[in-house]
Formats: C-alpha cells, structure tokens, sequence
C-alpha cells in the first residue's frame, strides 16, 4: 500500500506540499501571535548562507550537518536582529530588515566565488521544484522514498510534539512572557527554541517549495485560522487544515492551469485567507455587517416599544399608537414603520388590534420597553 | 495596624551576608532590598534603593510617571537584570521565591488580541505549579473558576478576553493572581482605568488577601485615595524618597519631595494632609481635599 502511495506522484506531491504547511504553520501560528512572523522571512533567506558553509567544508549538497549549518545561521539571524533591536537605536523590524539580507548577500556572493557549478542559484532558492521533488529518493528498507517526504515527514513530527509538549508554555510566552518567566517556564528559551525548528523546518522546506512558499505557510494559514476563531488550540488546527488544503487545491489549480504548482498552492492559502477575512462567522466582513443590521433592526424594534410605552396611557393614545403615527412621530418612511411592526409583531412583542388598526404592547413588549427606559431596574 | 517595629540591622553586623545565598536574611521582612540599583543599558532608572516591607502589610508604591515603580516590581520578579545590589523575599533570595511571589502586570503590557478565553488567563496563573509539560486539568478548572467567581467575573468565564471590559479585564489578573496563592502579591495599577464600583470591589478583595495574612504590595497612582486604602506607604522617584506606616510617611513635605517641580499640584492636598495628624487616615479625608490640584497629581 505504502508502495502504491510512494507510486502515485500526484499524491506524493500533494503530501509534500502539505507536510510543509503543517509543519511551517504550526510553528508560524506563535509566531504570528508574537508579531514575530517576519523572522520567518528573515531566516528562509539567511539559512542559505548556512548551507553555503557545510558546502564548502564538507563538499556535499545533501549533507545532513545542513541542517545543523541552516539552523546555526538561522539561530545568528534572531540573535543578531534581537541584539541590534535590543540597542532600541532601531526598532526591531528594521532590524530584521538590516540583519538577513546582510547574510543573504554574503552566502550569494560565496556561492558566485567558490560554487558556481552547484545547484544552489537563487532561483531554485526562492521558488523550490515542488514537481521534481519526487526524483531524489531515498532508501528505506525496500522502498524508495523521496527525500523530501522523508525530511518533511520527520520534521512534522518533531514540530506537532514541540507543539503539543510545550502547548501551555508557549501559550504563556507569547502573551505574557513577564509571568512566563516569573514562574519559571523560560520563554527566551523557548523562544529561541521555536525559532531553531524553524530554521530546521525552512531548510526541509528550501529543497522542496523554496522559500517563498515556505514563508506563505508560516503565515498565511495561521493568520486565516486566527480570523476564524478566538481559541489557540483552533488556530493551530485550523492552520493546518487550511494548509492542507491549499495543498490539494493548489495541486490540481496548477495542474489545470499548467502553472507553478508552489506558486499556485501559496496563491490558494491566500484565498483561503480573502474567504475568512469576508465569510468569517465573527470577525468575517460579511458576517460583522449582518451584525450591524441586525442591531439596527433591533434599534428600531426598541424605539417602537418605547413610543408605544410612553403614549400608552395617555389620553391621546387613540390617536398616537396606530400605524399611520409612527411614519409622522417618528419619521420613519411608511416601508420601514410596516418592516418593524412586523418584526415586533413576530417577536410577540406588540399586537395590532383591530387587525391594522391600533398597536398593543404585550406584556413582553412592556417589559422590555421598561428594561430600556429603566435600565436599573433590570434584576 | 501592622507598624514595623524592629530595629533594622545595622549592614557591618551582617556576619558572612551575601557569602552564601542560604543563609536566611532579615526573614522577619516580607520582603528586603539592599542597594539595589536597575539600569537600561547603563542609564540607572532605580538609584542606590533599600527597602524593607513587613509581612502582612497593605502597601502603596507611589510616585510619578517614569519614576520605576514598574521596574521596581520587575526587578523583584527578576524580569529585568539588576545591575547591583539583593533582593530578599521572607529571607532568601528573590529569584529562588518566585512561586511565593503572584504578580497582576500593568493590564497594557499584554495583548488582548491573543485566541484565549477569561478562564484560560486565570489558569496561567497555576502554570508554575503545573511545572513543565503537564497540562491543567479539572482540578486546576475548579480552582480558575473559583477564582473567577470570587472576583466577580464568572458569568464571564469563556469570554474571549479582548471582549471585556478594562475594568473586567482587571479582574481576570486579579483572578490569575489570586490562584497562584502567594505570600507576597505585586501588582502594577490595578486599579488603573477602572470606575468606582470596581475599585471599591478590587480594594476589597485587597484588603481581604491582608486579612489572610499576605502580603500586597500595590503601584497606584491617586494621591487622593492612597491613604485611606493602605497602610503603608513608600514613596518612590529614582531613589526612595520615604517609606513607612501611612500615617508617619504620608506628609506634604514628603509628597513634595516625591513630586520634585510639581508642588502647586499638591496644593489641593495640604487641607487634607493637616489635618492627619498622626493618627489614622479617616475614611474619605483624601476625598474631601481639594479635588482640582490634587487630582491633577494621579493621571
Ligand atoms: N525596556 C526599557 N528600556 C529602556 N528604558 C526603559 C525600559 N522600561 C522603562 N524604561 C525607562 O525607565 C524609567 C522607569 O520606567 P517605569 O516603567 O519603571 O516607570 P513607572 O514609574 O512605572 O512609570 P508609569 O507611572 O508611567 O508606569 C522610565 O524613564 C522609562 O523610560
Ligand atoms: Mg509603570
């Protein structure tokens, strides 16, 4: 079965392309809360002056101290911005800024200098060869395992038990960092921490997607989720639903359309993220303005009632509490008086008797108008 | 009233102090600052501090915007380096009763944008005891939402917490601290942006925490109702300008010292302060000063 999977190189693909959101969005979900998603941005790049060092000492593409050379100039990148940001003589984005085209710029020029024959240019770097990731493979046992599939899968594993082991303390550093460190519960550490796997997580990423989509999962996903949902845990999953579905939708968008498949999976998560900003159930744009008119209908249901109340006992109630008073009192146009009377009516709020003739609070209309005029007498 | 009465020990008596972090200092004092001096980035904030707190005192630290009130309280909690000087609470040092010690933030120092619920906030609180890893689990729910209840603030429970209130939101880190059942409780503003009902309701449950024998120790920031919610007061700008019981520190003078170039502020308040005496504060003597100079002194 596993070979029949590992056969299929739509699915392979597809399984990718959605271990890289997982793994990338479960990190970026602390990161964006943190307001720190740019070092997302700031390490794919600089991870490449890392890789150019290993290469140049150990003379291998694919050697597996990459990693711990991506993640070393990762580590450097937060550390060198959070130093210069720390100096307060710059604010901290900017130093992210200043700090990893610096590095980047460095491992471009060593590249030019000392490997130009290597597959290492920029292109490949940003963009990544998603359709071709399933030609370098490796051994397992009997199976021939792309290695890309192989890398990510572990990395999803290692970052879904960072997260789910250190859940609460992660939790407490990104919002209050000053009482996660008054209990003990180290969040520079963990920060720290975070940042690594993501270092490791952009290099696993770099062969596969590049760097571009990388940095689309680490953000986009999350910040569509958070738009969706007002509980951590939900954000989290939700991300990385919603990578995975870029993933898959993304896959078959491109091939329809013959176009980037990277390309077109970060270009997904980005409709994904325009869908929840519009259809959200409670910060969506749509969702937010049914509110208002709602509110503003139950406005207007309330000014009834309170109209009605205060001529109630009057002597001119005759004359006040009909239909007809309501678009002269309270200049409502003849549409928008018939609109609330029946919404009232509907709410068992008021009657009209006889049919069309005269409007009645009932007794929840009456307490309700009260509630309004008195509100201090609510128990 | 709880009046420090011990004679502080003189610094040369202290046989061998500082050669060994176990061995108990002045663990009469809730809590005891020698020469402590905070800097940022070499520019000090707090200058050259001593300070002593004796248990179960209801204590204000008051003093004007930018004074170090907050990196006081930080410093105590060792969230930021102290560039010399000890810290020791009940008699050892601070860093090693962190647990002993809950803490309620200036309410601008977190985000409330953050996915997370009212209840969810107070059980942070109980992290520390929960140690790495473990999760909260009902026990540490039952103790959150007592707490909660206990504060006012249980129908409001699993509210996402950007949906309450200033006031509210208070209440939720009152809460949070309330959990962590401490010894010594700090806390930034509490009562900051928060209306009358609510101040009544925080100074309260403060008085209620002295009442079980804790110790609080309270930033605030009107001139007007420090004397009549506290017993304790010190009196901070850079350095300490006064502490002690309410009733000794709570002068004019000290106030003007406190305040440096904003005496006529203070005005409003001499009504007040004369007639003090030396005995307790009466309720609502603050509150009958001249408002308009006095109030000016608070934000
Ligand atoms: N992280 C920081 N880096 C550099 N300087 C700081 C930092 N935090 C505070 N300061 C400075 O230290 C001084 C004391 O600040 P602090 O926040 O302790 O004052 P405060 O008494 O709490 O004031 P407020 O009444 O406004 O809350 C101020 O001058 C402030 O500018
Ligand atoms: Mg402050």
């Amino acid at each position: 079965m596993v070979g029949a999977f590992l056969d299929n190189v739509d699915l392979v693909i597809i399984a990718i392309g959605a271990l890289v959101g997982i793994s990338a969005s479960l990190l970026g979900t602390f990161l964006v809360l943190r307001g720190a998603s740019l070092y997302s941005d700031a390490i794919s790049h600089s991870i490449l002056l890392g890789i150019v060092l290993v290469y140049l000492i150990s003379g291998d593409v694919h050697s597996p101290y990459q990693v711990v050379g991506a993640a070393l100039a990762g580590l450097a990148t937060v550390y060198l911005s959070e130093l210069l940001g720390a100096s307060k003589r710059v604010k901290q984005d900017a130093a992210i800024g200043l700090v990893f085209p610096a590095l980047f710029a460095l491992a471009v020029l060593l590249i030019n200098l000392y490997a130009r024959d290597v597959h290492l240019d920029e292109h490949a770097v940003l963009l990544g060869e998603l359709a071709f990731a399933w030609l370098d493979v490796v051994p397992v046992g009997s199976l021939e395992v792309p290695r890309s599939l192989l890398t990510m899968g572990i990395i999803t594993v290692v970052n879904a038990l960072f997260v789910t082991l250190f859940y609460k303390e992660l939790k407490l550093a990104v919002f209050d960092a000053g009482l996660a460190h008054a209990l003990g519960l180290k969040p520079r550490l963990l920060f720290y921490a975070l940042l690594l796997l993501t270092s490791v997580t952009a290099v696993g990423a770099f062969d596969a997607v590049g760097a571009i989509l990388f940095v689309t999962f680490v953000i986009v996903p999350p910040a569509a989720a958070y738009l969706l949902t007002d509980r951590l845990w939900l954000v989290l999953l939700g991300g990385c639903l919603i990578a995975v579905m870029s993933s898959v939708l993304g896959f078959h968008a491109a091939m329809y359309l013959d176009v980037s498949i990277g390309g077109m999976m970060a270009t997904i998560t980005g409709l994904l993220l325009a869908l929840a900003f519009l259809a959200g159930p409670r910060y969506g744009l749509i969702a937010r303005f049914l509110r208002l008119r709602q509110q503003r209908v139950q406005a207007h249901v309330r000014m009834l009632l309170v109209h009605l109340y205060t001529h109630e006992h009057e002597a001119e109630a005759e004359m006040e509490n009909v239909p007809r008073a309501l678009e002269h009192h309270l200049r409502w146009s003849p549409r928008l008086s018939r609109a609330v009377t029946a919404i009232a009516q509907q709410q068992g709020l008021i009657t009209v008797e006889p049919a069309g003739q005269r409007l009645h609070l009932t007794e929840q209309g009456r307490r309700m108008a009260q509630e309004v005029l008195e509100p201090w007498r609510r128990i | 009233m709880t009046v420090h009465s011990e004679p502080v020990q003189a610094p040369w008596d202290r046989a061998g102090a500082g050669s060994s972090v176990d061995v108990e200092h002045e663990p009469s004092l809730a809590l005891h600052i020698e020469d402590l001096t905070v800097s940022y980035e070499y520019r000090p904030v707090l200058w050259d501090i001593d300070l002593d707190i004796p248990p179960g005192v209801l204590g204000a630290v008051v003093g004007p915007n930018g004074a170090g009130k907050s990196t006081l309280i930080k410093a105590i909690l060792g969230m930021v380096p102290v560039a010399a000087g000890h810290i020791y609470v009940f008699g050892r040092p601070h860093h090693r009763q962190l647990s002993r010690i809950g803490y309620v933030p200036q309410r601008t120092s977190v985000d409330w944008d953050f996915p997370t619920t009212a209840l969810d906030v107070v059980m942070m609180g109980l992290y520390g005891k929960l140690g790495w890893i473990r999760r909260p689990g009902k026990a540490e729910r039952q103790k959150a939402l007592e707490a909660l209840e206990h504060v006012g603030m249980a129908p409001y429970a699993h509210r996402q917490i950007s949906q309450l209130s200033g006031g509210q939101q208070q209440r939720v880190f009152l809460a949070r601290a309330l959990v962590q059942d401490a010894d010594l409780y700090l806390m930034d503003e509490p009562m900051a942006g928060v209306d009358a009902t609510t101040e009544r309701h925080i100074i309260g449950l403060l008085k209620e925490l002295r009442s079980r024998g804790k110790t609080v120790l309270v930033v605030h920031h009107d001139l007007q109702t420090v004397s009549q919610y506290f017993d304790w007061l010190v009196l901070l700008n850079v350095r300490i300008i006064a502490q002690g019981p309410m009733h000794e520190v709570y002068t004019l003078d000290n106030l003007r010292h406190t305040y440096g170039g904003q005496i006529r502020l203070l005005q409003g308040l001499a009504g007040a302060l004369a007639t003090d005496g030396d005995g307790e504060a009466k309720p609502g003597d603050g509150r009958s000063a001249g408002d308009g100079g006095a109030a000016a002194l608070g934000r």
